[in-house]
C-alpha cells in the first residue's frame, strides 16, 4: 500500500463515520420526542454531513480518479464503506440513539484534537473546523446521559440498555491497522490505541455521574474499517442511495 | 445578505475572506460558518449574481476551510443588528459556556433586556443558534452560539 492509498483510506474512514452517523440521525427528523430535540438531532446530523462532504471531497482529490463527494457517497457498495460498526447501528429508542452518540462523540473529539496537528494540510484544516462543532456534540450527548441516567426508572433502564448493547462496538474505534500505522509514522494521523485510555476515563466519569454502570471488558466486534459490516449497513445504503441510483443522470 | 438572517451581510459575518483582482478577473474567497451550513450555496450564487451584474470581468467564488470561521470575526455592528432583529448575539466564551450549561443570568433577552433567561435547547432553528426563553417577558429567542 502506498502512502497515498493509505491517506485515501483514512480520509474515507473519517468521512464515512460522519456520513453514516449523520444519516442515522436524520432518520429522526419529524419523529423526535419533542420539537427542540428533533431539531437538535438534525442540527448535529447537518454538522456531520457537512464534515463528511469536506472529507469525501478531499478523499476524491487524493484518490485522483475524478470521483466527487457525491460519487463516493452514493455509488459505493457496503464493502467499500469504511465507517466503524458503531455508527451504523439502528436508532432504537432515544436512549439507544443518545448512547450511540455519546460513545462516538467522545472518540470523535479526541481524534480531531490530534488531527489538528496532522502534517496533511487538508485533514488538518477539516479537523480544525470540525472540532468546534464536535465540542457542542460532546456536551449535548454527555448532558443527555446525565438526564436519562439520573432521570426516571424508565429513562435509566433504557439508556443503560443502550450503553450495554453498544459497548461491544467501542473497541473497534481504537484498533490500529497497517493504514493507521503508516500514517502515524508520517505524522498524519494519531495513534488510536493511545486514545483509548483517555476515552474510557472521560466516558466513565460522565456515566458515573449519570448513575449508569460502565460495562465490563468484553469481546469487541470489528470489521467496519475493512468494509466488513453488520447487516444494518445494507438497508441503510439502500435508503440513502436509492434516489441517485434510480436516477443517476438527475441534476438539481 | 445572509439568507437566514436578513439584517446581516456576509461581510458582517466574516464569511467573505478576500477579494482579489487579477488578469483573470475577480476572485472572492468565502469560508463556511458551520461545516454543514446549507446557506453557503445560496451565498455563493448571490455573490456571483450580484457581482456579475455590476462587473464586466469574470467572477469566481472559492470556498476555503482555513482559517476556520469563528464568531470572533463578526463585527460589532453586525452584533447590534442581530440584537435589534431579535437574536441574541454571541457572547465571549466564558459567558457562552455558562449560558449553555444552564446558568441563568448570562444571556440578555433581545426583546426586553432581562438577564433572567434560560436555555431550552443547545440547538435552535439553525445549526449556529441555540434556543432560549425569557422568564420575564416569556418570549422565546435564538442565541447565536459562540464558535471558537
Amino acid at each position: 500500500m502506498t502512502q497515498q492509498e493509505a491517506i485515501f483510506e483514512y480520509i474515507l474512514r473519517m468521512g464515512d463515520n460522519s456520513l453514516i452517523l449523520g444519516h442515522r440521525l436524520s432518520e429522526w427528523c419529524g419523529h423526535g420526542p419533542i420539537l427542540e430535540q428533533d431539531i437538535a438531532l438534525t442540527n448535529i446530523a447537518l454538522d456531520l454531513i457537512g464534515q463528511s462532504r469536506n472529507y469525501l471531497t478531499a478523499a476524491g482529490n487524493v484518490e485522483g480518479k475524478g470521483r466527487s463527494e457525491d460519487d463516493l457517497a452514493f455509488f459505493r457498495i457496503e464493502r467499500d464503506f469504511k465507517n466503524v460498526l458503531l455508527v451504523e447501528q439502528p436508532n432504537g429508542d432515544w436512549g439507544v440513539t443518545l448512547a450511540r452518540q455519546f460513545l462516538f462523540d467522545h472518540f470523535h473529539y479526541l481524534v480531531l484534537q490530534d488531527l489538528r496537528n496532522s502534517s496533511h494540510e487538508e485533514l488538518r484544516d477539516i479537523a480544525e473546523k470540525s472540532i468546534k462543532e464536535v465540542t457542542y456534540h460532546v456536551r449535548y450527548s454527555s448532558d443527555w446521559m446525565k438526564r436519562l441516567g439520573d432521570g426516571t426508572e424508565e429513562s435509566h433502564r433504557r439508556v443503560q440498555q443502550g450503553i450495554d448493547d453498544l459497548w461491544r462496538y467501542t473497541g473497534e474505534m481504537f484498533e490500529m491497522d497497517e493504514v493507521d500505522a503508516m500514517l502515524v509514522e508520517a505524522g498524519i494521523a494519531p495513534d488510536l490505541s493511545l486514545l483509548k485510555e483517555k476515552w474510557h476515563e472521560n466516558v466513565s466519569a460522565v456515566l458515573k455521574e449519570a448513575t449508569i454502570d460502565v460495562p465490563e471488558e468484553q469481546f469487541m466486534q470489528t470489521g467496519g474499517k475493512k468494509g466488513i459490516h453488520t447487516e444494518h449497513l445494507g438497508y441503510l445504503l439502500a435508503e440513502m442511495q436509492h434516489l441517485p441510483r434510480t436516477y443517476p443522470d438527475a441534476k438539481w | 445578505m445572509d439568507p437566514e438572517i436578513p439584517v446581516l451581510s456576509v461581510m458582517d459575518m466574516g464569511v467573505v475572506r478576500d477579494v482579489i483582482h487579477s488578469d483573470e478577473g475577480w476572485k472572492v474567497t468565502i469560508t463556511p460558518t458551520y461545516s454543514g451550513c446549507p446557506a453557503m450555496q445560496t451565498i455563493e450564487s448571490d455573490i456571483l449574481e450580484c457581482l456579475n451584474a455590476k462587473l464586466d470581468e469574470p467572477v469566481t467564488v472559492e470556498t476555503v476551510l482555513r482559517p476556520a470561521w469563528t464568531t470572533d470575526w463578526m463585527t460589532d455592528e453586525g452584533k447590534a443588528r442581530l440584537r435589534e432583529y431579535g437574536i441574541a448575539p454571541p457572547e465571549d466564551p466564558t459567558v457562552d459556556k455558562r449560558a449553555l450549561m444552564g446558568e441563568t443570568d448570562a444571556i440578555a433577552c433581545p426583546n426586553c433586556g432581562s438577564k433572567n433567561t434560560q436555555m431550552v435547547s443547545e440547538f435552535g432553528s439553525t445549526a449556529c443558534k441555540s434556543l432560549f426563553k425569557c422568564n420575564d417577558c416569556l418570549e422565546p429567542f435564538d442565541y447565536f452560539k459562540c464558535l471558537r
